[in-house]
């Protein structure tokens, strides 16, 4: 399948922003670990404002970032937005208030646990009307959910706004499910004939190995959404090239980035 | 996108049937699966659509750690109309890696992290045995159902709320379109759980009896558990006669999390979406996503009427099986099939008396009639909304 980058997202440890963390991510200058600074979603009226969780603040941070370099008007862009876990620290909250004595759990967080959150809130803050999707995957988010979103590019012929995120588990889920700091990216997809944008392909292999990350590798192993960094390390310092992102249960996603 | 798809292979079980011939006899002789809620922990004095006998379905011994109440089901529901053996039959003609597994669910196996967070130790800590990744854990649920049926292709887990099971289609469709596979085995599986019911308790929206939807004094919601599955493909890749994914379409409300719009204009945009995607046909009835609560329905009867004004016959089948939730719209679309097949419109159940402000035509009785087309939306938190076309060439 072929598309085209046209827009880019990050937020991580160390990696405040796709601009900011370019020299970074292309090798010109040393990472250090960092606090991850989660801004409310500007975009959203108030009270909604005060409603979101970090997960939704990771996801939203991301796709913006991404939404605004594409140049593209947000309302316009359909999403597809990928996590393992979710909205964890809501979902753990009713996990314990369903625990106690009387198993009451509030009504906000009720409709906040839902995995299609973090989208339902970028709908109201880009005042979108478009098609939008939220997948998991475990540990294969980032490549299934981009698999997804360059099939929706390529069958609907429409631009796609894509992010994986995620946010670590509160206890005692953590333990048994390790997600180590908040990361998330975020890509514009568009159709080749869009013209501008870095190409992309992305295919479905029987085998390939997983892209190295270099000093970035830790991150990697500590948040699914964080396989998304040997391709912005390559879209950082310009370079083309082919990265494998193997799935857990067989097969492989194969992405081949094309010079910008 | 390349509509139509086929859909040789078609398969539901909830609390009024398992499969589709218990499925049909239900439809048409309006006998219903909701009863009194009689697991432990819930809220009191709520009914449910509970498919009997998921205690003793037993997963392949090599599956064993998929073992939950949502895969159960899954298992269950694939047993039955002969759905396995046409995914295998499938994966031979293709090749195993040609063919996807997408599939919805809003909730997985929560319930045994719920069972587990009552087992922890002292310190706080989950028993060890419990298995995050392959219960809890939403892809649990398409990695199970690959696993069970030998498939290669992609997983893809879908959750986006009450429109899970319907978006399933929408998304294969679009990895068939694009090359990625030539079949899919798609649908939703949601089981009953704490979190569920206790979450719409506390928004107040659940029925203190069978829920009515569309009655003019519904009442809220039963909520359910169901599997739905399909087999899609391309039509010259199935037998001749079998029922067609006519169209997709999908929208977001951008409106608020939990209410929907109260002109409908999501639900609206994504029924015409579909209906554009289908050519533009008419349609001969509307499985309504219908949940029973005052704002749903109220919402759901301005959009139809907006597009169809009182001419299409409309209802909803939740008052057999109740909310299933993630799994609704891959039910719904196993019904619509049926209607189809039978030239069914199935009433509305328990409903004396449809809410008049609709402006819509309620059906509270089964029709006989010719069916070509059916209209099945779903609609859910987070402003999500998906509506399928299914029915005849």
């Amino acid at each position: 399948m072929r598309c085209r980058i046209a827009g880019v997202g990050l937020l991580g440890p160390g990696l405040p922003g796709w601009a900011a963390s370019r020299p970074i991510l292309a090798g010109q200058a040393a990472w250090e670990a960092g606090p991850v600074a989660l801004p409310p979603p500007a975009a959203l009226p108030a009270t909604e404002r005060r409603r979101t969780s970090a997960s939704v603040r990771l996801a939203l941070a991301a796709a913006a970032e991404a939404a605004a370099a594409s140049g593209l008007p947000p309302a316009e862009l359909e999403t597809v937005f990928a996590s393992s876990n979710g909205d964890g620290a809501v979902v753990g909250a009713i996990l314990e208030a369903l625990s106690a004595e009387d198993g009451a759990i509030s009504p906000t967080q009720f409709h906040n646990s839902v995995h299609n959150a973090a989208a339902g809130y970028w709908g109201i803050a880009a005042g979108s009307m478009r098609p939008s999707v939220s997948l998991g995957g475990h540990d294969d988010s980032f490549p299934s959910g981009l698999l997804q979103a360059a099939a929706a590019t390529v069958a609907r012929g429409a631009p796609v706004l894509f992010c994986a995120y995620d946010a670590p588990l509160p206890p005692p889920l953590q333990a048994h499910r390790p997600t180590e700091a908040p990361f998330a990216a975020a890509l514009v997809l568009v159709p080749e004939t869009h013209g501008a944008g870095t190409p992309l392909t992305v295919d479905l292999v029987e085998t390939a190995a997983e892209g190295a990350a270099g000093p970035l590798a830790s991150l990697v192993a500590g948040n699914p959404a964080a396989r998304a960094l040997p391709l912005l390390q390559a879209l950082a310092a310009g370079r083309a090239g082919r990265i494998g992102l193997p799935l857990a249960d067989g097969g492989a996603v194969v992405l081949e980035l094309g010079a910008p | 996108m390349v509509l139509p798809l086929a859909m040789p292979a078609l398969t539901a079980t909830s609390a009024m049937g398992v499969g589709v011939e218990a499925t049909r006899a239900a439809l048409h002789g309006r006998r219903g699966g909701l009863s009194p809620c009689d697991l432990p922990g819930m809220p009191p004095g709520i009914w449910v659509g509970r498919v009997p006998g998921l205690e003793e379905v037993a997963l392949p011994a090599e599956l064993a750690r998929f073992d939950c109440r949502n895969n159960r089901l899954a298992e269950l529901a694939l047993r039955q109309d002969g759905f396995a053996e046409a995914a295998e039959a499938a994966a031979a003609r293709f090749g195993a890696h040609r063919v996807a597994v997408v599939l919805g669910t809003s909730t997985a196996g929560i319930a045994e992290t719920e069972a587990a967070y009552a087992r922890r130790d002292a310190n706080g800590a989950l028993p060890d045995d419990f298995d995050f990744a392959h219960t809890h854990d939403l892809h649990a649920l398409p990695r199970y159902v690959r696993a069970r049926l030998g498939l290669r292709g992609p997983a893809v887990s879908i959750s986006t709320a009450c429109t899970s099971g319907a978006r399933s289609f929408l998304e294969a469709g679009a990895l068939i379109a694009a090359g990625v596979c030539d079949a899919a085995v798609v649908g939703g599986v949601d089981t009953l759980c704490r979190m569920t019911l206790h979450g719409f308790n506390a928004l107040e929206l659940l029925s203190k009896a069978a829920c009515r939807p569309c009655a003019a004094d519904r009442d809220g919601i039963s909520i359910g558990e169901a599997a739905g599955f399909a087999l899609l493909m391309r039509p010259e890749d199935a037998p001749s006669g079998s029922p067609l994914l006519l169209g997709t379409g999908a929208s977001a409300d951008g409106h608020h999390m939990s209410s929907p719009h109260p002109e409908g204009l999501g639900a609206v945009a994504a029924m015409r979406a579909a209906l554009d995607a289908a050519g533009g046909g008419a349609v001969d009835y509307i499985n309504l996503h219908g949940t029973g609560t005052r704002a749903n329905d109220a919402m759901e009867g301005v959009a139809v009427r907006t597009l169809f004004g009182d001419s299409v016959p409309c209802s909803s089948t939740k008052g057999w099986t109740g909310h299933t939730l993630g799994a609704s719209g891959a039910l719904e679309a196993v019904i619509a099939a049926i209607c189809v097949a039978d030239g069914l419109v199935p009433g509305c159940l328990g409903v004396e008396a449809p809410d008049p402000a609709f402006g819509v035509d309620v059906a509270t009785g089964n029709r006989a009639l010719p069916v070509r087309r059916v209209l099945s939306n779903s609609f859910g938190f987070g402003g999500s909304n998906c509506a399928l076309v299914i029915g005849r060439a």
